[in-house]
């Protein structure tokens, strides 16, 4: 143990611990601003500064560890001083339009500039020019980038795919797309995780939220809904809403006040992909088994975009079942509007995601084939906690509404799509009962559950084994591609999500800086899993009905028509391409 | 009232005498990849704040070019800018009155030349070519690579073997290195922006020193695959050592009667003894290279013979024939190139020297050694004899002073025209012409012949030591491509179309030094693995001891010291003393730790394994 004083008060630590853990044990609080615990301890703000006695320079608490004996001050006159200082310098290379800006109240900048009282800055304000496309789906502002290089560690060190780096040197250097490359020319993934892990807004997803509005000002326009998973554990975040009270249903009827028409439920189109994904597993797994290589879950994009652009030579393991937003858009667009008896160019299908790749994958041509555009417009959660915001509708005093029928109904198979290995779950659950007829215990399938990156199991479906993997985070993806290329690893099944601990911690979900947030939110998933009714795919109503009025049944000539697609059918741009 | 005074300097003039000297040596610790535009733009700052101001071109001129500059780096300026640049930065140089204001203009023009590039890059697309990729600067300035941060705070705390083995990772020459590295690490030491570089390679050597027996790590699992690697000096060994360690068979070709190449036939003894090479040597060759001496590749066994038997070869044959001066003469007995010198010193076989005049033809690193070891031979005289300055001389300054001490004497600006021989074919006398230093050629002042007379100078021997060869021809009749007697292997040390073979060290680079050579040794040793179809990663378990976080204020370095001239000069045995224990403490604790402070906790700070 090794003994010292913060502001002297005796704290007694384990030999390695930081300045800044010391002192949080110690009950101080030590301002950071570029820190991310394990992932970003650079010490380039310099705003963890703290005094140590007996020594003239000041010393960063995120990234140096406490010696016996240290006597330490975190606000000395030296330290408040080049504190404020070192934060007026970076405000004067942001652009502090932060009535304007979508991280306005939830950043880390403007929270540690109002804390330091800064009423004024000494400095000339100094801003580069930004010349970002503003039509891409991610979109960083260089005018209001701290240079924290948070964006390149999450990129390199989590998700393993080196979008961002630093650009330039000495007073011009910021963060730019690797190799001075444009975002559009590179294997992004769009998954994310650099907007969620941003402390200020210098990134953020394209903001759609007026065309919700203008879809909404239309009197022919029939608006349609839908709200993935994730969504329902997270968007009350914003609103600081305890989770157990920010429930799909209050989500639904705020869209309900908005005057949107049909509110579903992605969970439905979540169950279509279940029954889809595994008949074409077990149709497949005798060329999987032969093979020796898996067949991989196809329903997060990021991680689509990552194959395609990566491991090019195994897009064909990808399973042609769409994602369950697309194969909501299809059937909406088909089915649905059969039943409502109106033409589909009047429908305007509105996902409600976790997600940022989700932008793109609705812009995928291939996509589409209703005759329509399938998903007309992707929000984040973020955005549509912005769009409730703009109404002016007070999430507290929201309601419990139900889903709208058909399409509304989900299992809670479905649910768990939205957190790490749920997606293997639920196709392990209706498989088992294609091949058996019979139901598996609802819980026989628990060793794929957890948020460790990497998990592995085997079962025994009907005699035979099935060995299973789930990966979140695309460095664990990567790892395990690359342990099936190197043939040191046989599966017969993979799910993968790119963002780690799944889409519960996509990269449109709410951000709160330093915490990550994936596992509580995927808990509450696993609770709404254990209080449905039903919690087989093959099971729900809706989808029964589907099949048998429209459908035929799975993997059908129309449903490989609707809910299946070609990945080879377009491409990735290969600028960072590995392999 | 005095009609004159003496003039004293104030504070202020003081101060920024200082500052000159911080700003040297600053600039000596600049950081590898910047942004040559912007140094440029900042370098002109610093012109324009030394003009007088009584002419326009250089009050004003220098002014607008800092702007336009700065309209290039900020994004703000066209293709036309360039042209803007180029004729105010010519106006300026034609019609400033003085240097400060010329010669700025020059130094932009200097730029417009060599990297315009940049500029058009930074015009065209807002954006800088350049990024920092190893920001550890002595890291950086290492051919091989070598964690210097990490086994420096490993001396520090006494932790020697580990030492040892960290810096094994990337150069398994530590011994020798700890004693001959040319330590390019320590030009860009950042500690120079305070006070004066680390001695790493007096670190280095304490640690070799005081490690103890330190055996070589196990290799790894056989892959059956054979390599063979032709020459035995410090890029064959060290290709030889890892590829062994990441479990290939390696077998290691050398035509002389023992191993070592240079370190043991170029460096003297003196320099590198003996016996601490054969202890490091065996080290190296106990991970399992097979080893056949005095056997030369060429006619038996051939190249091809290899190729036949082997997955792949590595050729590093090194630089070791003697270049000829080409003068009448030189064929008299007695005349003796310094290679071969070199190589009988190797050997064993020394020459007779006592009482001798000796007389030494050149003017870099070896020809110091040959004159310092004609002194150790017992020649009555040494003279080296050399066409430039000795400030243009190629060989370290440590080793010119070093060789003036022991009594060799310097004849600057005098280049041999003849060799006289007496009636029996020996060696008479050197007729040489004194130089004058003129004009710049290619960086550097070129000597012509100037008005003063043919000289002189009787001797007994006379030493060419002007530059060595490459015995390449073997290699390029079996199709290695060959330049100038340089074998033209690509960067990853392969060639275009020869699958299979390698080749580094000298006989690619050129007679070069001992740290680049070991590093050719290693980017073969990985290249060659990839080759074969592996990807052995070669790491060490060693952990670095987290920063200091003390202050850092200015303090003197340690240099090296040696025994005395006039004892030093009798023997062959080693004439550097090695640190002392508090020396050593004080030295490593004046690191700065740029692998934790600074861009190295970032990014390539730390490479842990290649």
């Amino acid at each position: 143990m090794v003994n010292l004083k913060i502001n002297n008060v005796a704290v007694s630590v384990k030999e390695g611990t930081t300045i800044l853990d010391a002192a949080k044990k110690a009950g101080i609080s030590i301002p950071t601003l570029c820190f991310l615990k394990e992932i970003n301890e650079i010490s380039a703000c310099r705003v963890c500064v703290v005094e140590i006695k007996g020594k003239e320079k000041l010393v960063t608490a995120c990234n140096n560890v406490v010696t016996d004996g240290m006597e330490i001050y975190t606000n000395s006159p030296k330290v408040r001083n080049t504190r404020k200082i070192n934060v007026e310098l970076i405000l004067s290379q942001h652009k502090t339009h932060c009535a304007t800006c979508v991280r306005s109240c939830n950043c880390s900048l403007q929270e540690l500039s109002n804390n330091l009282n800064i009423l004024d800055n000494r400095f000339e304000k100094n801003l580069p020019k930004n010349t970002w496309d503003k039509n891409y789906p991610l979109i960083r502002d260089d005018d209001k980038c701290i240079k924290c290089m948070r964006c390149v560690q999450i990129c390199d060190k989590v998700q393993d795919l080196h979008v961002w780096d630093v650009s330039g040197t000495g007073s011009r250097t910021t963060v730019g797309v690797k190799d001075h490359s444009s975002i559009k020319e590179v294997s992004c993934s769009l998954c994310g995780q650099c907007v969620t892990h941003c402390p200020v807004g210098a990134l953020r997803e394209r903001d759609d939220t007026d065309r919700v509005i203008q879809a909404l000002a239309d009197p022919d326009i029939i608006t349609v809904v839908q709200i993935a998973p994730a969504v329902r554990a997270a968007w009350g975040e914003s609103f600081d809403l305890p989770r157990e009270f920010a429930t799909e249903k209050r989500l639904v009827a705020a869209l309900r006040l908005m005057g949107i028409n049909y509110i579903f439920d992605t969970n439905f189109s979540a169950d279509l992909t279940i029954t889809e994904e595994a008949t074409e597993f077990l149709q497949r797994l005798p060329v999987v088994k032969q093979s020796g290589t898996p067949m991989f879950t196809s329903c997060c994009p990021a991680w689509v975009r990552f194959i395609k652009s990566q491991y090019p030579k195994y897009v064909g393991n990808l399973s042609t079942a769409k994602s369950p937003q697309q194969m909501f858009g299809a059937i909406a667009k088909t089915y649905y509007a059969k039943l409502l008896d109106v033409d589909p160019s009047r429908l305007f299908v509105i996902s409600i995601m976790p997600c940022m790749a989700k932008k793109h994958e609705c812009d995928i041509p291939v996509m589409n084939d209703s005759g329509e555009k399938d998903v007309d417009v992707v929000l984040t959660t973020r955005e549509v906690d912005r769009l409730i915001r703009a109404e002016h509708i007070i999430p507290s005093q929201l309601p419990e509404e139900e889903f709208d029928a058909p399409l509304g109904t989900g299992t809670g198979a479905a649910v768990i799509f939205g957190t790490t290995g749920g997606v293997m779950e639920a196709a392990l659950r209706t498989a088992y009962f294609y091949v058996t007829g019979k139901k598996p215990d609802v819980d026989a399938f628990y060793e794929v559950r957890g948020f460790d990156g990497i998990r592995e199991a085997k079962f025994d479906v009907a005699g035979t084994e099935v060995s299973v993997a789930v990966a979140s985070g695309l460095g664990n993806a990567r790892k395990i591609i690359e342990a099936i290329d190197r043939g040191e690893a046989h599966y017969d099944f993979v799910e993968i999500m790119a963002c780690p601990g799944g889409c519960s911690g996509g990269g449109g979900q709410p951000i709160k800086d330093g915490e990550e947030l994936a596992e509580v939110r995927g808990e509450r998933l696993r609770v709404n899993d254990k209080n449905s009714k039903i919690r087989f795919s093959h099971e729900n109503p809706s989808i029964i009905d589907c099949y048998k009025n429209y459908l035929e049944k799975p993997c059908s000539h129309l449903a490989h028509e609707l809910l299946h697609t070609d990945h080879e059918a377009w491409q990735m741009p290969d600028k960072t391409r590995k392999k | 009232m005095s009609r004159l005074s003496i003039i004293t300097p104030n504070k202020a003039q003081a101060t920024v005498e200082e500052l000159y000297k911080d700003v040297e040596r600053r600039i000596i610790a600049s950081p590898t990849g910047l942004c040559p535009v912007d140094m440029a733009a900042s370098f002109l700052k610093m012109c324009h704040a030394q003009s007088c101001g009584k002419c326009v071109p250089c009050r004003i001129g220098l002014g607008a070019l800092e702007r336009l500059l700065d309209d290039v780096l900020d994004g703000n300026a066209t293709l036309d800018t360039i042209d803007l640049i180029e004729k105010t930065a010519q106006s300026i140089y034609y019609s400033a009155d003085c240097a400060i204001g010329y010669e700025a203009a020059r130094m932009v023009l200097k730029g417009i030349e060599g990297f315009r590039d940049d500029f058009v890059e930074h015009i065209t697309y807002g954006r800088c070519k350049h990024q920092i990729t190893q920001p550890v600067p002595c890291v950086s300035q290492c051919p091989a690579d070598v964690d210097i941060p990490g086994y420096i705070s490993l001396v520090e705390e006494g932790r020697y073997a580990d030492a040892v083995r960290l810096i094994r990772k990337d150069n398994p020459f530590v011994s020798a290195c700890g004693l001959v590295c040319e330590h390019p690490c320590e030009a860009g030491c950042r500690r120079s922006m305070m006070d004066a570089s680390i001695n790493i390679r007096g670190i280095k050597r304490y640690a070799a020193e005081h490690a103890g027996e330190v055996p070589a790590p196990k290799p790894l699992p056989k892959t059956g695959k054979k390599v063979a690697v032709i020459g035995g000096g410090p890029a064959g060994i060290s290709a030889a050592y890892y590829l062994t360690l990441m479990g290939h068979s390696v077998t290691l070709y050398e035509a002389k009667k023992k191993l070592g190449g240079m370190l043991r036939y170029g460096i003297p003894g003196y320099r590198l003894p003996r016996d601490i090479l054969d202890k490091e040597i065996a080290t190296l060759i106990s991970v399992g290279i097979e080893v056949k001496l005095e056997t030369k590749v060429g006619d038996k066994p051939s190249i091809a013979d290899l190729k036949e038997k082997y997955d792949a070869i590595y050729i590093a044959i090194g630089a070791q024939t003697d270049k000829k001066l080409g003068i009448e003469g030189e064929d008299a007995k007695g005349v003796i190139s310094a290679v071969e010198m070199l190589k009988k010193i190797g050997d064993d076989e020394m020459p007779d020297y006592k009482d001798k005049d000796i007389l030494v033809i050149g003017g870099g690193n070896v020809a110091m050694d040959v004159a310092r070891s004609s002194i150790r031979l017992g020649a009555k005289s040494v003279k080296i004899i050399y066409r430039r300055r000795m400030e243009d001389m190629t060989a370290q300054h440590d080793e010119i002073i070093g060789a003036i001490d022991e009594g060799c004497e310097l004849l600057e600006l005098q280049a041999p025209v003849r060799i006289e021989k007496k009636k029996d074919g020996s060696v008479a006398a050197l007729w040489i012409k004194p130089q004058l230093i003129g004009a710049y050629k290619s960086g550097r002042p070129a000597p012509h012949p100037s008005q003063k007379p043919e000289e002189r100078i009787a001797c007994d021997n006379i030493i060419v030591a002007i530059g060595q060869n490459i015995e390449s021809q073997n290699f390029e009749k079996f199709g290695i491509p060959v330049m100038r007697g340089v074998i033209k292997a690509l960067s990853h040390a392969g060639f275009e179309d020869i699958p299979g073979v390698f080749a580094g060290g000298d006989c690619v680079t050129g007679p070069a030094t001992v740290i680049k050579a070991i590093a050719g040794g290693k980017v073969a040793a990985a290249n060659i693995d990839e080759y074969l179809g592996f990807h052995h990663e070669l790491k060490v378990d060693v952990e670095i001891p987290a920063a200091k976080l003390d202050d850092r204020y200015p303090c003197g370095r340690v240099n090296m010291t040696e025994r005395s001239a006039s004892e030093r000069r009798c023997d062959f045995n080693l004439m550097e003393h090695g640190m002392s224990e508090e020396e050593v403490k004080q030295e490593a604790h004046r690191c700065l730790r740029c692998d934790h402070f600074g861009y190295g906790i970032f990014k390539g700070g730390r490479v842990e394994k290649w």
